[in-house]
Order: structure tokens, then C-alpha cells, then sequence
């Protein structure tokens, strides 16, 4: 194993490493042609490389390249080319009303495109992917709304959000908590849930004294949820009547909402999404089915 | 057979080949040479972590949320790191900047995602989504392939430690005042209990009423609805800090 050994091989002509184990000569054969050059060819491309595109860093910041790209103008250069192709679309959308694009079939096809996709991103966590909601969270497919089903109300509700302390624009009001702040005693409250559960036909469940039941409800529940447990959609306040629950009918939930009161929360999106979405999402909530 | 001999600078080579401390001390040139050249100028380069305005360390009960977010793992399938690219830009907002992760000890960037990106997900559900979706997540997402995490909400905040936590993180440059320190138990109960004055030392914190005794998930959602929102980018400008 010495460099001493070196000879040229008889039958290649090509020389010997010099490394020789009884008898057995390593060639030391040269990279092959090819090879070799694909690897000066990559040493060119990547001095070229360097040219093109930032590379090295020098005083003061870094070599910008022919073209001084970065990924930020690139990312801002393919956006703006997706909002050029929608262009079109956005423009009509921004220049109708809610009214006006559900009258016309074509704008109400984009806008349901618009809105769609938007939905799917941002609404559909909660309300479900077919907007068929879920325990806490209301179905919008259906003509039962809490804060009101008219296009202006749905925008507004998207646009500031429900108990979202961050927007003052909010839609605000919340159930007070009956059992919790000590206004109803146990068996008021016990009362007041059975004939709240009568509203919608509902059976006694517990032998409470619904006469009762209906004057604490006169008392306490009418100003929001009105004389006849109709709801009030300024308040967001339930229709009691419509067989429709939220939360639940049975008397262990019932109970839990009357004893801690409360309201869930929809976030504001005004400032997440831009106008036009907010306007395409209205006509999308409004066009699921129960739109007033 | 003739004798050749090494002749050109090219054959020289057998050298490194022949003597390992040889060899090691020509790789270590070779890795210094690499690592000066590509690590030395981030440290002069004023764009490579841009100085963005809004951008503060954790409140106390956001960094217990930090530290249960990483307990639980929850970067093995979400990652915090908008790409700038369209598509990413489109569904998750604007693209992650260095600054808006520079508290993170450790960060929590990625690529892989089973989840959804998480960088911007700040005020995009409301508190209680967040609960019902812990305590199980097909209650609200029937796709869902999230674990459920119920015994978060039964386990009271262990913030015993909270203190020393942020005077190491100070250590390594987190800027936690002596004075935030100190307060750093009373914040967390101010912030538990609708106290607004934790506003006062974390600008835009958001405090709950909650009773003032969290729960890990209490911590864990403050920490979920800051994510991403320190930044307001109607004011923000690529160009400002990028020479």
C-alpha cells in the first residue's frame, strides 16, 4: 500500500493505484467522461445561479440577482393575477346589491361560487360543511334565524360577529343567569323549564306546576323571549315554540341555560374577509334555503 | 508494467486520502467555510428578522398555553408558518414573518401539516368552538382526524413554575421585564378574571372572566386566539425593513 507500486496496467493501459493484495491491482480509473463534465456544467449553472437570482451577501445586504426577485413580490405578483381573473366577477358583485344579484341568475351564480369557497374556509368549522350546524351552532339551512334571516341582517351578523367583544359593532345581548345570580329559586326554575318545554309541546317531565311555570316565565323570560315564547331577533332571543333547539330540549339542558344563562359567540369578519366575500357569503347564508 | 508518477495539482488529493487528521482538518475547513459564508451575514443583515410594530412576548397564561401546546405535541401536525405562496396565502391570510415567531423558545414552524396551519387561526373560532373542540373534535368538524383532548378541561393550570419560566426565556432574549416577572402569578389571575390590567404590561391582551382559576385549556385557548393577530397589516410594509 504505497505510491511506490505504481504501473500501468498491460491490458487497460491505464495505471495502478498502487494498492496491490496478493497479486490484485486496484486501476485507478478516471471518472468518466461524462460525469465529469455534468459536474462542471452544474459549477457553470451555479455561478450563473448567482447572477440571476440574490445569492451573496455583501456589506449592507445581499446580492438582488438580474431580475431582483423574492418570493414576496412573487407571491404579490400571483395573487394579483388571481384577483385579475376575478376581476370580473368582483367588479359585478361590488357593483350589485344583495337584491339585485339574487334576482339576476348569473351574478348569483358567482356570488354562490364566491361565497362558497369562503364559507367552506371560515363558516364551515361551526356551522357545518353544508351549513347544517351542530349542537351550539344554528343550522342556516333552515327559515328558524336567531338574529333575523333578511340579507341585511345575515351581512351584519358577518360583518360584526355575535358577543364579539372586539368589534363594538357586535351584536350583543346575552341570557342573564337565572340560577346562578340567585333571581330564581331551584323549584321556579324547575317550573319554568317544563312549561317552557309545553311551549312546543313538549310533555311535564317531573310533575311541575306549569300555572306557575307560565308566571315566572311572564315575570322573567317574556321581555326578551316575548308573552308567547315567540323570540325576538333584535335580542337574539329564541322562538321557544318552533320545536328548533340550539342546545337541546331536554330538561337537564334547558335547565343548564336558564341556571347559567349566556350566549355562544360568532367571530366578527370584517377585516379577515374583504367586502365583497362578506357580500357573496350573505347571498350564500341567504340562498341556502331560509332566506326571508 | 511502467512506473507513472503523480504529477498535476489534481493527483494531490491522495494526500487527504492517505492521513485522517489530514482529512479532518480539510473538512472542517470546508464546513467553516460553508457556515461563515451562509450564517455570519444573517447576523448584519437588517431583513432577516424585520423589526414589525405590535409584536410582544407572551402573557404569563398565553406562555403556560405555549408550553401545553408543545407538551401535547400539537406541532407534530399543525405548523405555525404561512408559505408565501398563493394558495396558502388565500385560505390562511398574509404570509408569516420572522418577528411574529421570535418569541417562540422553541418555534414552531413546519411543513408537514395533518392539520390545518395554525399561524393566523387568532380569533377565527370563538372561545367555546375551541372547547367543544378539544373536548372532541368530530363534535364540531365531522371529518376530523384531530385527537380529542377532554382532560385538559379538567385539569386545574399548574402555574407554579410560570416565573422562572419566562426569567430563563429572558435569558435568551425574550424581553420580560423584572417588573413582569414578579407580577407574573397576578397576571395570570388577572387575565383569568376579567381584570383588564394585564393589558397594561401585554398590549391586546384579552382578558375573560373565568373565575381567575384556569384550567389547561383555559391557557391553551388564550394562547390559540393570539396566534397570529399581533400584527396589523393594514400598517405593515414589506419594504420598510428589506434593503
Amino acid at each position: 500500500m504505497s505510491t511506490h507500486n505504481i504501473k500501468v496496467d498491460d491490458h487497460t493501459g491505464t495505471a495502478t493505484t498502487g494498492h496491490e493484495w496478493d497479486g490484485i491491482a486496484e486501476l485507478n480509473t478516471p471518472l468518466p467522461r461524462w460525469w465529469l463534465w455534468t459536474f462542471y456544467a452544474c459549477i457553470l449553472w451555479a455561478i450563473g445561479y448567482w447572477i440571476v437570482y440574490p445569492a451573496w451577501p455583501i456589506p449592507g445586504g445581499f446580492t438582488k440577482g438580474m431580475f431582483g426577485w423574492s418570493s414576496r413580490n412573487e407571491v404579490a405578483q400571483n395573487v394579483a393575477e388571481l384577483q385579475q381573473l376575478r376581476a370580473p366577477g368582483v367588479a359585478k358583485l361590488q357593483a350589485a346589491s344583495v337584491a339585485d344579484i339574487e334576482k339576476n341568475p348569473e351574478l348569483l351564480a358567482i356570488a354562490r361560487q364566491h361565497g362558497g369557497a369562503a364559507f367552506a374556509n371560515n363558516c364551515a368549522p361551526c356551522h357545518g360543511a353544508g351549513a347544517q350546524g351542530a349542537i351550539g351552532y344554528p343550522n342556516l339551512n333552515d327559515d328558524d334565524w336567531l338574529w333575523g334571516g333578511k340579507s341585511a341582517d345575515i351581512q351584519q351578523t358577518i360583518e360584526h360577529g355575535i358577543r364579539w367583544d372586539a368589534d363594538k359593532d357586535t351584536r350583543s345581548g346575552a341570557m342573564p343567569s337565572f340560577g346562578k345570580d340567585g333571581t330564581l329559586k331551584a323549584d321556579e326554575i324547575k317550573n319554568v323549564v317544563q312549561y317552557v318545554r309545553s311551549l312546543s309541546g313538549l310533555p311535564n317531565e317531573g310533575g311541575a306546576d306549569l300555572a306557575k311555570g307560565k308566571q315566572i316565565f311572564a315575570d322573567n323570560c317574556a321581555a326578551c323571549h316575548g308573552a308567547e315564547g315567540k323570540g325576538t331577533q333584535e335580542m337574539g332571543a329564541p322562538n321557544l315554540t318552533d320545536k328548533i333547539w340550539l342546545y337541546g330540549s331536554d330538561t337537564a339542558t334547558i335547565t343548564n341555560r336558564v341556571v347559567n344563562g349566556g350566549g355562544g359567540q360568532m367571530p366578527a369578519w370584517t377585516g379577515r374577509l374583504d367586502p365583497v366575500t362578506i357580500k357573496a357569503l350573505t347571498v350564500y347564508v341567504h340562498t341556502l334555503g331560509g332566506g326571508k | 508494467m511502467a512506473t507513472a508518477q503523480p504529477s498535476s495539482i489534481w493527483q494531490k488529493h491522495a494526500v487527504f486520502e492517505k492521513n485522517s487528521i489530514v482529512l479532518l482538518l480539510g473538512i472542517l475547513v470546508a464546513v467553516a467555510i460553508g457556515g461563515l459564508v451562509e450564517i455570519v451575514p444573517l447576523f448584519f443583515l437588517k431583513g432577516t428578522i424585520e423589526e414589525v410594530k405590535g409584536v410582544r412576548p407572551y402573557s404569563p397564561l398565553e406562555l403556560a398555553g405555549f408550553n401545553i401546546y408543545v407538551r401535547e405535541g400539537c406541532y407534530l401536525c399543525h405548523s405555525q408558518m404561512i408559505r408565501p405562496l398563493r394558495d396558502e396565502v388565500e385560505r390562511y391570510g398574509h404570509y408569516s414573518l420572522a418577528a411574529e415567531s421570535m418569541y417562540d423558545h422553541p418555534f414552531q414552524w413546519g411543513s408537514k401539516r395533518s392539520g390545518p396551519d395554525l399561524a393566523r387561526v387568532g380569533g377565527k373560532y370563538s372561545d367555546d368552538w375551541h372547547r367543544d373542540h378539544m373536548r372532541n373534535p368530530r363534535a364540531v368538524v365531522p371529518a376530523s382526524i384531530m385527537p380529542s383532548y377532554p382532560f385538559l378541561e379538567k385539569t386545574p393550570l399548574d402555574y407554579s413554575h410560570i416565573a422562572d419560566n419566562m426569567k430563563t426565556l429572558s435569558i435568551v432574549g425574550v424581553p420580560y421585564t423584572q417588573e413582569m416577572i414578579d407580577n407574573a402569578e397576578k397576571d395570570i389571575v388577572a387575565q383569568t378574571s376579567g381584570d383588564a390590567a394585564v393589558a397594561k404590561r401585554y398590549s391586546n391582551a384579552i382578558s375573560r372572566d373565568i373565575g381567575g382559576k384556569p384550567t389547561e385549556l383555559d391557557a391553551l385557548i388564550a394562547y390559540l386566539q393570539r396566534l397570529g393577530t399581533q400584527v396589523d397589516f393594514k400598517l405593515y410594509d414589506d419594504k420598510a425593513n428589506i434593503r
